[in-house]
Parts: C-alpha cells; sequence; structure tokens
C-alpha cells in the first residue's frame, strides 16, 4: 500500500477540530482520486478486501448511510448495517453495551451516528476498531465539512480566500460547527447568519462573523450554505412559524442577487423547501451544488475509510 | 476501642475557627467531650497518649447537603456506606437530604432516618426534611412535626419550588419554628434540559446550556421573598460569580440570608467537562473561572456561609453514557477536605477561612453544639495531614459508587484520623491503635 498514511495518523475521525490543514489537505487529494473512480463504470477496488464495516445508525439517515455504505463496498470492505434505533435500544441496551456487543466481532471500522453529542467519542474509548463520526447529536459531522469543501474545491478551483455564508439554525447544526473549523483551516472568510434564537450567543467566537439580517449576510459571498431547520431538535419553538422563517431567513432569488454573480448555493439535505430554500433555486443545477455535494458525499467517505484503514494497518 | 478510656492528644497544631485559636496544644478527651486544652497537659497512666506532631487538630467537618440512596436506591449509597466514606474524609457530621425514595416529607421518615443511621452510620447523621409533600412544589409539608422529629434543616431537594407564592408560605411558615430554608436556586424552565454552564464551550461541544440567568432570576425572587417573610433562607449550592453579588447585597441589608457552595464548583470550572467527561456532569453545573473566582471571593468576604460537599453519588451505569444522557452528581465526602486545602495550598484562601465554612458556620446555622475546639464540646474532631500529596483515583472511594470529578487529580492534604465524641471511626495510619498497645 502506498505510504499516504503519513499525514493522517489520526486513529479516529470524530471531528474536524483537532485535525490540522495538511491532513484534511491530503484526505480532499485523496478523495479527489475516488471521484474520478466513482465515475468509471467498474467502480469497486479490492483495496481494503477483507475489512469489516459496521455502520452503527442510532438516528434515523437515508442519505448519510447510504453514502458510507456505498463509499465501504467500492473499496472492497465487507459492510453491514445496523439500525440500532429499532433493536437493541428499545431492549434498554446502553451505547456501550452495544459498543462491546459489536467490538467482540472484530470490526475494522465503526461508522457511528447517534442523538447525543460527544456519543461517538465516547464509543471511540471503548472499542478497538477505528470510530468514524457520522453526526453526534449537535456537535459535529466531520465528513459532511469535507464533502461541502470538496464540492467547492472542484466548482470553483480553491477555497481560499473565498467568503462563505452559513444561514440557517446553526444552533442544533452539527454540520456548521464542523464547517466551520474546517474553513477556519482553509481560510475562507466565514460568517454565520440566522435569528438570535437559532444562533448561539458565542458563535462569534468560532471564528465567524455573526449576522442576523440574511440579506447582509449573503452580501458579496462567493457560496451561501443553508441549514436545514432542525424543529425536532428544539425544546420550545425557536421562531414563531415556518412563514415568518422563509420571509427573514428563506433563500430566494432576490436575496441571493445581493451575493456575488455566480454564487453557488449548498444544503447538506434533507431540504425543507419553501422553509429555508425556494424550490426554484434548489433546482437550478447552475448556481445549486446540492446533488454535487451528494456525490462528493461517496468520495470523501471512501477517502477517510481507506486513510483510518491504511494508518491503523501500518501501526500494526 | 475502649471508649471509657481518657485520650491525650499531645502536639496537634488546633486550629479552632470560631475563636481563632491557632497554636501548637495538647488536648484530653473524656467521656465523649474536651476536658480540658492546655499548652501541656501531663500524661497519667491510664491515658491513651498520641503524639500528633506535624498534624492538624480541627473540628471535624459539618456537612449540610449529603445524599444516599436511602431508602430507595441503596445500590447508590447507603447510610452506612455513607457513614464510612465521611469517616475518611474528616467529616463528623452530616445532614441527609430529603430527596429520597419515598421523600422525607413526615415525622415518621424523619424519624426513622434518625433512627437507622443511629445503628448504620459511624459518624453523626441528622435529616432534613421536606419543605414540600413528595417535593413536587405544590403543598407545604409537616414543618413543624418534622422539626420536632428531629429535622434539623428543610430543603426541597435538588429541586427548586417553582411556585412563588408556595416559596412564600414555606418561608413564612417556617419562620414560626425558626427553621432554616433551604432552596436549590434554578429556575426550571430556563435551565430546561440543559447539561453544562452555558457558553463558548457548551456550544462548541454542542451540548445545552444552563444559563447563569437560571440561578440569579431564582436567587433574586428567593432573597426577595425572604425580605418579604422574615424567614431563615439558606441559598443551597450557589455556582455564580452575579449569585454572590445578589447574597452579599441581601446580606447588606441584615437579611437572614445564607449561602453555600459545593466543593466542586469552588475548585473545578466548565473546562473540567474536556472532552465530555461525565464525572464532571453536576447540578449545579461547573461554571466559568469568572464565576469560580467569584465565589472564592464570596467565600472569603463571608457572602458565602457554607462549603458543602454536595455529595450524591452515581453508580457507573448513570455514567457510562453519552454526556446528556448521563445523570448529574458526584461523590464528596472523601474529597470535600483535601478540596478545600487546595485553595490553602493555592494561597486563594485562609486555612481558617475555609475550616470556618465547614466546621463553626454550619454549626451555628443549625444551632448544633459541634464544630468547635473548646472544653465541654463535643470530641467531634479531625486529624489532618495537611501536606501529604496523594492522588484521587475513582476506583478506590469507600462509597458504593465511584465517580468524583477530582479523578486522577493530584490532592495535597487528607483526614489522617477522625473522632466522633472520642470514638476513632477513622484512622488510615493507626496512630491511635498503635499508641494502644
Amino acid at each position: 500500500m502506498p505510504s499516504d498514511s503519513y499525514f493522517f495518523a489520526q486513529p479516529h475521525f470524530l471531528r474536524i477540530a483537532g485535525l490540522n490543514r495538511l491532513e484534511v489537505i491530503s484526505l480532499l487529494d485523496k478523495a479527489d482520486s475516488y471521484v474520478e473512480q466513482s465515475r468509471r463504470r467498474q467502480k469497486t477496488s479490492d483495496r481494503l478486501h477483507g475489512l469489516t464495516q459496521i455502520n452503527l445508525f442510532f438516528e434515523p439517515s437515508t442519505r448519510t448511510q447510504s453514502s458510507f455504505e456505498i463509499a465501504g463496498k467500492r473499496l472492497g470492505l465487507d459492510v453491514i448495517n445496523m439500525t440500532v434505533g429499532s433493536s437493541s435500544i428499545s431492549k434498554g441496551e446502553t451505547l456501550l453495551d452495544t459498543a462491546v456487543t459489536l467490538n467482540a466481532m472484530h470490526p475494522d471500522l465503526l461508522v457511528v451516528r447517534h442523538g447525543a453529542s460527544g456519543a461517538a467519542e465516547l464509543l471511540s474509548q471503548k472499542v478497538d476498531c477505528a470510530v468514524i463520526n457520522a453526526g453526534d447529536g449537535t456537535h459535529e459531522h466531520p465528513t459532511q465539512a469535507l464533502l461541502d469543501a470538496l464540492a467547492i474545491r472542484r466548482t470553483l478551483g480553491s477555497l481560499d480566500g473565498l467568503r462563505i455564508a452559513i444561514c440557517g439554525d446553526i444552533a442544533h447544526s452539527r454540520v456548521a460547527r464542523s464547517n466551520v473549523a474546517l474553513l477556519n483551516l482553509l481560510n475562507v472568510e466565514v460568517r454565520l447568519c440566522g435569528p438570535p434564537t437559532l444562533l448561539p450567543s458565542d458563535a462569534d467566537r468560532w471564528g465567524a462573523e455573526v449576522f442576523h439580517n440574511m440579506d447582509e449576510a449573503v452580501t458579496d459571498c462567493d457560496v451561501v450554505m443553508v441549514l436545514r431547520l432542525q424543529s425536532e431538535r428544539m425544546d420550545s419553538a425557536a421562531i414563531p412559524s415556518k412563514r415568518e422563517y422563509f420571509r427573514f431567513y428563506g433563500l430566494d432569488q432576490s436575496r441571493l442577487s445581493h451575493a456575488k454573480p455566480g454564487a453557488l448555493v449548498m444544503h447538506p439535505g434533507p431540504m425543507n423547501r419553501g422553509v429555508e430554500i425556494a424550490s426554484d433555486i434548489a433546482d437550478d443545477l447552475s448556481i445549486s451544488l446540492v446533488t454535487k455535494q451528494v456525490e462528493m458525499g461517496v468520495a470523501v467517505r471512501m477517502a477517510v475509510l481507506d486513510m483510518l484503514a491504511t494508518a491503523r494497518n501500518e501501526a500494526i | 476501642m475502649d471508649q471509657a478510656l481518657p485520650i491525650l492528644i499531645t502536639g496537634a497544631q488546633v486550629i479552632d475557627p470560631a475563636s481563632e485559636l491557632d497554636e501548637t496544644l495538647d488536648i484530653l478527651i473524656a467521656d465523649g467531650l474536651i476536658k480540658d486544652i492546655k499548652p501541656v497537659i501531663e500524661p497519667t497512666p491510664e491515658m491513651l497518649v498520641v503524639d500528633a506532631n506535624d498534624l492538624l487538630l480541627c473540628p471535624g467537618l459539618i456537612d449540610l447537603k449529603v445524599k444516599t440512596g436511602e431508602p430507595g436506591s441503596e445500590h447508590r449509597e447507603t447510610l452506612q456506606s455513607a457513614g464510612i466514606s465521611a469517616a475518611a474524609g474528616g467529616i463528623t457530621t452530616m445532614v441527609i437530604a430529603p430527596d429520597t425514595d419515598p421523600v422525607i416529607d413526615d415525622a415518621a421518615l424523619v424519624e426513622f432516618i434518625a433512627r437507622s443511621s443511629r445503628s448504620k452510620a459511624i459518624v453523626n447523621v441528622l435529616p432534613a426534611g421536606a419543605l414540600t409533600k413528595g417535593l413536587l412544589g405544590k403543598q407545604m409539608a409537616e414543618i413543624g412535626l418534622m422539626s420536632e422529629a428531629g429535622a434539623v434543616m428543610f430543603s426541597n431537594g435538588d429541586k427548586a419550588i417553582d411556585n412563588a407564592d408556595v416559596m412564600r408560605k414555606v418561608l413564612s411558615y417556617a419562620g414560626a419554628f425558626n427553621a432554616l430554608v433551604s432552596c436549590r436556586p434554578e429556575d426550571a424552565n430556563l435551565a430546561g434540559s440543559g447539561v453544562m454552564h452555558s457558553g463558548e464551550l457548551s456550544s462548541r461541544l454542542g451540548l445545552k446550556g444552563i444559563p447563569t440567568a437560571a440561578e440569579t432570576i431564582a436567587i433574586a425572587r428567593d432573597i426577595a421573598l425572604a425580605e418579604l417573610t422574615g424567614g431563615r433562607l439558606l441559598i443551597d449550592q450557589i455556582s455564580s460569580a452575579t449569585g454572590v453579588d445578589l447574597v452579599r447585597k441581601a446580606k447588606s441589608k441584615g437579611l437572614e440570608v445564607y449561602a453555600s457552595v459545593s466543593i466542586h464548583n469552588l475548585t473545578l470550572n466548565e473546562l473540567d467537562v474536556g472532552d465530555y467527561r461525565t464525572f464532571a456532569r453536576l447540578s449545579p453545573p461547573l461554571r466559568s473561572e469568572e464565576d469560580r473566582q467569584g465565589l472564592i471571593a464570596g467565600l472569603i468576604d463571608g457572602s458565602i456561609d457554607v462549603i458543602v460537599s454536595a455529595h450524591d453519588p452515581r453508580p457507573a451505569e448513570e455514567k457510562r453514557l453519552p454526556f446528556a444522557q448521563s445523570s448529574a452528581g458526584a461523590c464528596g465526602l472523601e474529597t470535600l477536605l483535601s478540596g478545600a486545602l487546595s485553595l490553602v495550598h493555592n494561597d486563594q484562601v485562609e486555612l481558617n477561612c475555609i475550616l470556618r465554612a465547614m466546621t463553626s458556620n454550619p454549626a451555628d446555622l443549625l444551632g448544633l453544639s459541634a464544630g468547635k475546639i473548646k472544653i465541654g464540646a463535643p470530641a467531634d474532631i479531625v486529624l489532618v495531614d495537611s501536606e501529604k500529596p496523594w492522588v484521587c483515583d475513582a476506583d478506590k472511594l469507600l462509597s458504593k459508587s465511584n465517580n468524583t470529578p477530582f479523578d486522577e487529580r493530584r490532592m495535597q492534604g487528607l483526614a489522617v484520623a477522625t473522632l466522633i465524641a472520642g470514638n476513632v471511626v477513622h484512622d488510615m495510619d493507626g496512630i491511635f491503635r498503635q499508641e494502644q498497645q
């Protein structure tokens, strides 16, 4: 195997905070090559043949889970999907019991999504294999940030010096936290925009400028990322109505006209059309990167799986 | 240990915060009382003579906030295991919080705790009664009858009384019995499902925060009600600097308002949560360093009267969970003294000041004769090696639950021996045993 693990010595992939620029760039470079592999007719390699990947999802997910599954299969991994919400948890088994059980089956890679912040971290302390965080509560979703960066890099050539606005439900968004951390590493000027009830009061200390007026936030931006309104994570209503939310924070043509000409629009999905984004923007392939994000997702996850498996192999 | 044998402790540095005594003296103990305190007491053959050179001798600590699991959750802690932990930590009297199952909300249950602890616990146990039936914050409990049965103070456990009118009535009614009303200041709606201090760290970790305002709103309300009713109010486990300011102001008005602080809030801050360490999930949450400094300032100027262990043991199955799903609470009995001494070693607080907050101040609040070193006082005494370094290991705690935010921390100073009414209940180095042979 090529000795590229030098650039990635992390035993797990839990968060963007804690990665360095070199690690991020080598991951993006590697993902680039997997984009090409995924576009060929023969998409599967035997690079990680014989290793086992378990996708452990405590929260329902369609796109992330299938993305990780396809990524694993394209590398020749044996992939097993476990949607735990429906089985053991309802029988009272704790996260760590599940972890110990799975660990005894000797997986090499464990992809975890959980509704509690820090769950992937906790799991990584108790198992022998590499743990990949596929989203933990409102903490981080690191592969999403990587795929966003890759989609931008492949479209605009570079992220260096770009101005990007992340808009919407920042408070409940693990995607926003990962993205701010990653974009800061890549020398991007980051803006955060949302109503004060959906923005942590100290978000200005994350390394981003904070806005409550969407028109001002998107002004002269190269990219506008729109986040999903996560009503399922809210204790009490943080906005009066979806109608009012769209009026002030929904992305439509007139709002987008404040951004740079040719500015791109991104959304991690699934979209609430007419709540945070207007359908005509979401569907306009000349400005929307939404489907490209999904494609990049597979490539980025292949890169992460490969880097971790290779680093582990060389460590042994 | 032969109870009849008089004990002579020689050469100890005797510290009595109440009288500001701090000198090398001999102490004679007989019949469970301190019989004599003099620079030199001549031993007689029937005395057990213990050389306590290099040790501090101070009143046994009085801890106003201890939770056990008895009755109802004995797997967490029993009166017996809590007693052993307390003795090892130099605590001679502990006040048991009423949030058990069933709740200690009537006289029979107060008597049950008092009676069963006499046979089970090796330290003095005093029950606190519930302020409201079932701690539900709705109907006042029988404060008078519980007082007669031996409840030394009243609290609503870890739940604030949401209804201001109920709180008003409780404070007002308790005044007839001169009962101390203790209340945890936390606005339940504002605290919501928060799990740590609300701030930059909580938003980075993606954990729901409890804003400081949840505490200050409750403190401001309860102080206003204490002023309205003239009741005696103990604000339980204050955690914020702004909360201390409110108490300071209330005291300057001459109100009977007191405050306690947990040893954890006094010595640790939000950063101890680190990477989702559930051992640092506490209620009230560990707050910012500025808050901690504000608490220390409050302790020094007397705004804060009492340091408590806030002993609330949680077994592994409640802590080995994702942070937000774990339960709040930690063992405190065995680390109260060492934690407090760390403030002395860091030159943040005088020894006398921290000891006062754990001995004479809580004794005065409850009207106890303990908590002082003087002739005729009960011989509830702790001998302390204030310099001895050790490393805290949660697994080695004597409590039934092994969790403390001090886990793996380097500590300095601990209780070498503990006496209750002249009986040795903790003797780490066997100094009392050896001397007897």
